[in-house]
């Protein structure tokens, strides 16, 4: 389980994380929610130990991360698999290479059981035939799909998606929800996915949270959530500007 | 009056703490490079990028370097009736001097520019990010093999340019203005000790680190966007070049 106690994060002057503390449950999907620029990457990235908070912790199956140096917690790490906003794929491989990567550099297995997988998961993703492609000749739906393969090829216990839809029409968009709900069935993994998409998001989470001005204003479980009275909530759910969000 | 003081203050401040970055980012590289598994087949890439990949501009500039030795030594020493020295001119000033520090800005032009580029442009697509999702260290995986490869790289290159030189010099001494050929030869030897070549080594060494570790650190912190990765750039330009002349000095002071 991944538990956020007391978390605190600044840059600057502008505090994007105030305090939160929240339980991402085992073998369940929780989505985070928020307007774009209000922290919910942030907040994802401290999951993960790639950035530190201020002061709180970060527990991942009750190891606190944050008191963790460089080797250590790349050994936690290894639970983790996590798919870029931007897909933050090495421009410099092809998409074949990128989605081997973490077998190549983290495993031991033989080049023929690499390409087996790796082909496995880009058919599965619907990128056939793709493998030899460089990233910059793919379109950003696909890169997206090349960064979800790579945060799946080794069956991690963690994932973390940073907005795995944006970008992508909608029968992509449904065909990798129903991708992430699937896989996570089958491998049982914890799924954090920070999104946008409303209402789907709440056919794929089990629990959804939002964050807003830095803290955790609603976390329930999905069905809950559409039904909350807070204002805050309801008022991004419908996406009206009127309301306690101030729209600039 | 606080902020006048302030005023003087921050900028110094600022260099203080950049030079304190810089010290734990070599630190850094030593601690990662010390650490199996020891990835040779990324080293020999960059060995090829800085090293290979730098050759004909090395060549090119080492034999004009060399040719303009020949003819300003020739006229100088002409004036002295000297001219068979020549060829102990030439070759001092390249292996002492000049073919240690043109072959290290000339690197730092070509190699050190797109280092930069490179690990700034990993940085801000968060390339950077995630490898560290994976379990690999950034700095073991990018960095290390590019400052051991500058380490390797820049010497040989330095030593190819030595050559390249003394050649250059010898085809516009003897070739072009009629020095004697033994003499020029008879000469270098005579005069070129163990020493010179020791010296030009040990700069040439220390310039394959100055570069590599100012190239390397200004794109692993890079700023915000295309503008940030451009100003990184020029940034590791100029303090590379600029380190590279002032350590120059201080080395010749020491090992004169």
């Amino acid at each position: 389980m991944i538990e956020l106690v007391n978390v605190t994060k600044r840059f600057g002057k502008q505090v994007v994380l105030d305090g939160i503390s929240m339980e991402f449950p085992v073998g369940k999907i929780s989505a985070i929610i928020g307007r774009s620029g209000i922290g919910k990457s942030v907040l994802l990235k401290h999951l993960i130990g790639i950035l530190r908070p201020d002061s709180g912790s970060v527990l991942v199956d009750g190891l606190d991360i944050t008191k963790m140096g460089e080797i250590q917690l790349n050994e936690v790490r290894k639970k983790f698999g996590m798919l870029f906003q931007g897909a933050a794929l090495f421009d410099s491989m092809t998409v074949f290479e990128n989605v081997a990567f973490p077998l190549r550099e983290k495993t031991r297995m033989k080049e023929k059981e690499i390409r087996d997988r790796v082909e496995e998961k880009l058919e599965a993703l619907d990128l056939s035939g793709m493998g030899d492609k460089y990233p910059d000749e793919v379109s950003g739906g696909m890169k997206k799909r090349v960064g979800l393969a790579r945060a799946l090829i080794q069956n991690p216990d963690i994932i973390l998606f940073d907005e795995p839809t944006t970008g992508m029409d909608p029968m992509m968009e449904t065909a990798i929800h129903l991708m992430i709900m699937e896989a996570q069935k089958r491998f049982g993994f914890t799924a954090v996915i920070v999104s946008h998409e409303i209402p789907e998001i709440f056919h794929v989470a089990h629990r959804v949270a939002m964050l807003h001005n830095g803290t955790i204003v609603e976390d329930l479980p999905a069905e809950e959530f559409q039904n909350s009275s807070n204002p805050i909530t309801q008022q991004f759910i419908s996406g009206r500007i009127d309301g306690p969000i101030k729209v600039a | 009056m606080v902020r006048f003081l302030e005023f003087l203050g921050a900028p110094g401040l600022r260099v203080l703490e950049k030079l304190g970055n810089m010290v734990i980012f070599f630190y850094q590289f030593l601690f990662w490079a010390i650490r199996p598994p020891y990835k040779v087949r990324h080293i020999i890439k960059q060995i090829n990028f800085i090293g290979v990949k730098s050759l004909f501009v090395i060549f090119l500039t080492a034999f004009f370097t060399g040719g303009v030795l020949g003819l300003q030594g020739f006229y100088t020493l002409q004036k002295f009736g000297a001219e068979g020295l020549l060829g102990a001119a030439v070759a001092l000033s390249l292996l002492r001097e000049l073919g240690p520090v043109l072959a290290a800005l000339m690197v730092t032009g070509r190699a050190g520019s797109a280092i930069t580029a490179e690990i700034g442009i990993m940085r801000i697509t968060e390339q950077i990010d995630a490898l560290k999702t994976m379990a690999v260290n950034p700095v073991k995986f990018v960095v290390v093999p590019k400052i051991i490869a500058g380490i390797i790289a820049v010497p040989l290159l330095t030593a190819m340019f030595d050559v390249v030189g003394i050649y250059g010099g010898y085809m516009v001494g003897v070739e072009l203005l009629g020095v004697n050929k033994g003499a020029f030869f008879a000469e270098m030897k005579t005069s070129v000790e163990f020493k010179d070549i020791y010296v030009g080594f040990l700069k040439s060494l220390s310039f394959g680190v100055i570069i590599t570790w100012i190239t390397c650190y200004e794109g692993y912190y890079t700023g915000h966007g295309a503008e940030g990765v451009s100003k990184s750039t020029t940034n590791s330009v100029v303090l590379s070049s600029v380190m590279v002349l002032i350590w120059d000095y201080f080395m010749t002071s020491v090992l004169i």
